[in-house]
């Protein structure tokens, strides 16, 4: 059952990582990135992190949408009515892509991977917590206060008013 | 270093609940829908779900030119599924139908992809309308669900667990809503408008002729509609859990009280949506950004420091 879930899903993951590049609609190829991306999270729920899975499928979500927002108010042809490609330098970019799938894969199937020692954790996501909040509490805080600032400073700067007030 | 928490046997309901949940998630929809039509006073309030369903079965489905069917049909069809997934880590009684160890969390990734799904819908019919709907849903998706996520997370807090089943047992004692009434409240009021409901319905509002489901007839509106309705019926009955103490309540059996107070959190919802008409974007942005965010945070704060005075 885990095998072949693991292979429906990782086919997934790359069909619809290969579709980003076929699709001539941005919102499509959003939405693709998107699937492949819950593919991984599909992925890692496999592997027993259920915290870690779950949390990709949230932010992911979260990020495609509004990515797509910003895909299409940059692109030329948002709406891909005419049909546009979606790589530039069609040839070099194949063969960057082709190439480190490749290197990846023999590099996968090469290495003499150690046997497992120990067990997981009874609570995966317990254990990432502590890894996290245990010896580097203070690195933590600072970076998600810090990016919390940083988030409220960009969108009070961003409003209308900005930060002056009606004033301007 | 902390103790290793034990790891709580998952408590979930025989497989076969998977396919009655459906239909028990139906039900409750209906009669809220019921309601709503009381509260709007209409006649025969009975039929109207029944008659308002029959009516868009056999309604044809209008198409656009050039619309993008694919992204519009799956943002359609993924409302309902989304509900549903969502309901699954939802105790129904004392057990739910997944007790997934990271069932919060599962919940609100579940009501996130109604994002997604609005915004595929209103770009699906190529229609101005319905993309600005679309775009409405999405430029305010962080002003509901930042409060949300805190709210929700404050619960998780209270009983240091992301298992349902774990924090309705936490509140035994005390139902959180008296622990952390902030949380509460803010819970609700971003709840409806996760499921772009009531005060929040500027997505699909009457102002750009029904934003994102503008194209919407027949089967598509249906599936659209249904599934809104849905998601407001989950994330009222995920305050049970989160909030009021779960099944637990004295005489009736555990299912009915959830339903009891799923009832009562739901007509609340229902009056909100009467009472109040649809809030300005952007005055509703601030107040999330300015007071419920930071409102949130205290709140976490003063829970996370009775759990921490309590250990």
């Amino acid at each position: 059952m885990e095998v072949v879930l693991f292979w429906a899903l990782a086919a997934a993951a790359l069909v619809f990582g290969y579709l980003v590049f076929r699709l001539d609609s941005m919102a499509q190829v959003t939405f693709a990135l998107l699937a492949s991306f819950l593919a991984v999270a599909g992925l890692v729920l496999l592997l027993g992190l259920g915290y870690l899975g779950v949390v990709i499928a949230l932010m992911m979500v979260i990020e495609m949408v509004i990515m797509a927002v910003f895909m299409i108010m940059f692109m030329m042809n948002p709406a891909g009515l005419m049909p546009m490609t979606m790589v530039h330098n069609k040839v070099g970019s194949a063969v960057i892509a082709i190439g480190t799938f490749v290197a990846l894969v023999t590099g996968i199937l090469l290495v003499d991977w150690p046997a497992r020692e120990g067990a997981p954790p009874p609570d995966p996501t317990f254990a990432l917590g502590e890894a996290l909040m245990g010896g580097q509490m203070l690195t933590m805080m600072t970076l998600g206060v810090g990016l919390f600032a940083t988030i409220v400073a960009t969108v009070v700067l961003s409003t209308d008013r900005g930060r002056y007030g009606d004033e301007r | 270093m902390g103790e290793m928490p034990v790891v709580p046997e998952p408590a979930a309901l025989p497989w076969w609940w998977a396919l009655l949940l459906p239909v028990l998630l139906g039900v409750g929809t209906w009669l809220a829908l019921v309601g709503d039509a009381v509260c709007s006073g209409e006649r025969a309030a009975f039929a109207v779900p029944g008659r308002e369903a029959a009516r868009l079965l056999v309604g044809q489905r209008r198409r656009t030119v050039a619309g993008d069917t694919v992204l519009g049909r799956i943002g359609g069809g993924v409302l309902p599924v989304a509900a549903l997934l969502a309901a699954a880590v939802l105790p129904l009684g004392e057990r739910p139908v997944a007790d997934l160890s990271v069932g919060v969390v599962w919940f609100n990734a579940m009501e996130v992809l109604a994002w997604a799904a609005v915004w595929m819908v209103g770009w699906g019919a190529n229609s101005a309308l319905g993309l600005v709907g679309g775009y409405r849903f999405v430029a305010q998706g962080l002003a509901y669900e930042l409060p949300h996520m805190f709210a929700i997370i404050t619960a998780a807090l209270g009983a240091a667990s992301l298992r349902l089943t774990t924090i309705v047992d936490a509140q035994q004692d005390l139902w959180f809503v008296a622990i952390m009434p902030v949380a509460f409240v803010v819970y609700l009021v971003s709840a409806a408008a996760m499921a772009f409901w009531g005060p929040f319905d500027a997505p699909v509002g009457r102002d750009v002729a029904g934003g994102a489901a503008v194209e919407l007839s027949g089967v598509d509106r249906l599936v659209f509609a249904g599934g809104r309705w849905l998601l407001l019926v989950v994330a009222a009955a995920m305050a049970v859990p989160l909030f009021l103490g779960g099944g637990a309540g004295p005489l009736l059996p555990a299912w009915a009280w959830v339903a009891v107070k799923t009832a009562a959190v739901l007509a609340l919802l229902l009056w909100l949506r009467h009472r109040f008409p649809t809030v300005r974007m952007d005055r509703y942005v601030e107040f999330a950004w300015v007071v419920l965010i930071p409102l949130a945070i205290a709140q976490a704060l003063a829970v996370a420091l009775v759990v921490l005075g309590g250990a």
